[in-house]
């Protein structure tokens, strides 16, 4: 059929399949790498109303995570701590500084300081933070390094194949509970100590997370 | 043709007892030419669209729309709008997956068992009915992907890796049914596709001799280059064989793992062994109804009762008629194990079918499904083209039916009396139903406008004049 199809349709057929195993590998490795939490999470670091550093309060000056975040040994939730918090030193310390306005107009007027939520578990998924807390689970380990954040980053996926993970092996997550809140701990005898220590805990305190589906959609 | 073979001398007793040579039916009528095929068959296609056509394509649109309607609003709205409620939590949905998937079979069982078989009557109908299954597969597929409700999520039926990771339950027959259906569709239409491929360039050469050169290289393009050379239809019929092979496990396979959604929960009434055969039964008696639905019509209009004989009638009729009586004695071997067994719950989930609250279902299924195809016997009936018509419309009927009284009744009253309820379709659901006859037909009418409807180098070859040796050999 010459007089239908130039001869460079002879090879249209093996061009085709090329470029469907090309731009079908193509797609496949940009979706796995663009459309899942790992890139589409990680990485957001909103403007705050305050620019709040956790580096100069938690890292330089030692303040623990549970001073602000008062509940978050004993509730599902861990609290943001209201503008009293905040002025229970900054009523002495920096009292005039202009960047902390909000926070003293919020501490006259009761209103909450209007912080930009950065990790939001869905509506869908039940975690408790109390739990996590308590059996040793570090803050670090879903929130990254916050000791050393300026501005708070969203550092971890938080996916649900990111919380299975753990759940199926949580020895190289689990530490002693004094240590959890001491965020660039790592244990003196690597990762060796670590699991065994681990297994330790798991087996003493009976830790059992669940991987149902249930276990977090309740 | 074959049967007068021999190889060296016959053994002497032959000529003793002198068998009757019983003739071969004539496949194709009139002594028709090879060039009468090719006009007949091309000319639907050449001609100018009839009005019937559009009248009929209009319709089937407006039918069509009530599915997309309908599932526009399920999706915006969820999966509620369906009737669906405890304890019946499959009800039309997976009715409507099993009587259009089961109709799908018979072209698969034409198209490749009866090709391994050398059942020559296949090739006259061969065509639409495997247009017929892609095109009921098509339908199947809209109600399972729906009823997951989220439909965005419906690529979790797939084992593919995410962040999620969810991973499916291979122990599940659900999982097997994704790779049933999607496999039986893949193959449907590669085996169609092969088989259009040398009718596609006969469209293509004719087009471009009447000037018409978009339709030419339309038709072109698909045809992939076929010129009839030697060494391409030496390819094809390997190729073809080596699908009909790979269809042929097909046509078992699917509807055996369909039946297994059911039998292979606990459920009464659904947790039975006699379900694989049965269900493939049913599908190709339902499958061989919808394709008598749609040949019939379809020979009459484009008078075509030469190459659609009174003989292949006969034989669909006949094929009907076996796979009926074999769902009929399905259902009689149902209340047989049921009370042979001694199970009280099955016992009582068969007792209620036929006289408890959906009786009158039961009752439609066995007067269509086990009664109708008894009138196959007669060679009277099977010679009334409108008669037959009629009963094929029954027998579609008959299995929808078998499906609802399968999948409700049975979940309606299961073990505990404390869930016992009753389901009634909701509209959205009805209409969504119906729709799907109108995605079938516009589907079956763009394929009969712009697609040779049946395989002419396939029909040429069983011709009288196909065989140089005029059956003598």
């Amino acid at each position: 059929m010459s007089h239908l199809f130039p001869k460079l349709a002879n090879r249209l057929p093996l061009q085709i399949i090329i470029f469907l195993v090309v731009a079908g590998g193509i797609v496949t490795a940009a979706v796995n790498y663009y459309a899942t939490p790992k890139y589409t999470r990680v990485g957001y670091a909103p403007i705050q109303p305050v620019p709040f550093s956790h580096a100069l309060h938690n890292g330089d000056l030692g303040i623990d995570c549970r001073f602000c975040h008062s509940t978050v040994e004993k509730a599902g939730h861990a609290a943001v701590p209201t503008s009293q918090t905040c002025m229970n030193c900054h009523s002495q310390v920096k009292n005039q500084s202009a960047l902390l306005a909000p926070i003293r107009a919020s501490y006259e007027s009761g209103d909450s300081v209007e912080w930009v939520r950065v990790h939001q578990a869905p509506d869908y998924v039940y975690f408790d933070h109390a739990v996590h807390v308590n059996r040793g689970v570090s803050c670090v380990e879903c929130h990254g390094q916050v000791n050393e954040m300026e501005v708070v980053t969203h550092s971890k996926p938080l996916s649900m194949g990111f919380c299975l993970d753990c759940h199926r092996d949580p020895a190289p997550s689990l530490r002693d509970p004094k240590l959890v809140t001491q965020l660039d701990w790592e244990h003196p005898e690597g990762k060796a100590g670590q699991r065994a220590d681990g297994e330790k805990f798991i087996h003493d305190w009976n830790i059992n997370p669940p991987q149902s589906c249930t276990g977090c959609h309740r | 043709m074959s049967h007068s073979d021999s190889s060296g001398a016959q053994p002497a007793i032959l000529s003793e007892v002198d068998p009757i040579d019983f003739p071969r039916a004539t496949l194709v009528e009139n002594d028709r030419s090879f060039d009468w095929i090719t006009d007949k068959i091309c000319g639907i296609i050449e001609g100018k669209t009839p009005t019937w056509w559009w009248v009929c394509f209009a319709l089937a649109c407006f039918v069509a729309t009530w599915t997309v309607a309908g599932i526009t609003y399920l999706v915006a709205t969820g999966v509620g709008v369906w009737g669906h409620a405890n304890p019946v939590n499959w009800a039309w949905d997976i009715v409507n997956f099993v009587f259009w998937i089961g109709i799908g079979h018979a072209g698969t069982l034409i198209s490749a068992i009866l090709c391994l078989l050398r059942q020559k009557w296949r090739t006259s109908i061969n065509r639409a009915a495997e247009a017929m299954t892609i095109f009921a597969v098509v339908c199947a597929g809209i109600f399972p992907v729906f009823h997951v409700g989220r439909v965005w999520f419906a690529w979790y039926l797939f084992p593919i890796p995410n962040s999620n990771y969810l991973w499916q339950n291979f122990r599940s027959p659900l999982e097997w049914d994704v790779f049933a259906v999607s496999t039986y569709g893949t193959v449907s239409v590669l085996f169609w596709y092969v088989g259009l491929i040398p009718d596609l360039a006969i469209l293509r050469d004719r087009f471009y001799k009447a000037g018409n050169k978009t339709r030419s290289f339309l038709y072109g393009f698909f045809a992939m280059g076929w010129r009839g050379a030697n060494r391409h239809w030496s390819n094809y019929e390997m190729a073809y064989l080596i699908l009909a092979g790979v269809s042929t496990p097909l046509v078992l396979s699917v509807h055996t793992i369909v039946s297994f959604d059911f039998a292979v929960s606990l459920l009464p009434g659904w947790h039975t062994t006699i379900f694989p055969p049965y269900f493939v039964a049913g599908a190709i008696f339902s499958g061989f109804g919808m394709v008598l639905t749609l040949m019939l019509p379809l020979r009459a209009i484009y008078k075509l009762e030469d190459l659609i004989t009174q003989y292949h009638i006969d034989c669909m009729c006949k094929i009907t008629l076996a796979t009926g009586t074999i769902v009929g004695y399905a259902y009689g071997m149902e209340f047989f194990i049921a009370w042979y067994g001694s199970n009280p719950y099955e016992g009582f989930a068969f007792i209620n079918r036929a006289f408890g609250h959906y009786a009158w279902a039961y009752w439609i299924m066995i007067s269509c499904n086990v009664i109708t195809p008894q009138f196959f016997w007669f060679k009277a009936v099977r010679e009334n083209t409108a008669f037959v018509w009629i009963l094929s419309i029954f027998v579609n009927v008959g299995m929808w039916f078998e499906r609802f009284v399968i999948i409700v009744t049975s979940l309606a009253r299961d073990f505990l009396p404390s869930s016992w309820g009753y389901y009634s379709p909701s509209i959205v659901e009805i209409f969504t139903f119906f729709g799907t006859f109108g995605v079938f037909s516009v589907l079956f009418l763009l394929f009969i406008r712009f697609l040779p409807i049946m395989p002419m180098a396939e029909i040429k070859a069983v011709t009288p004049q196909g065989d140089p040796h005029h059956g003598a050999h």
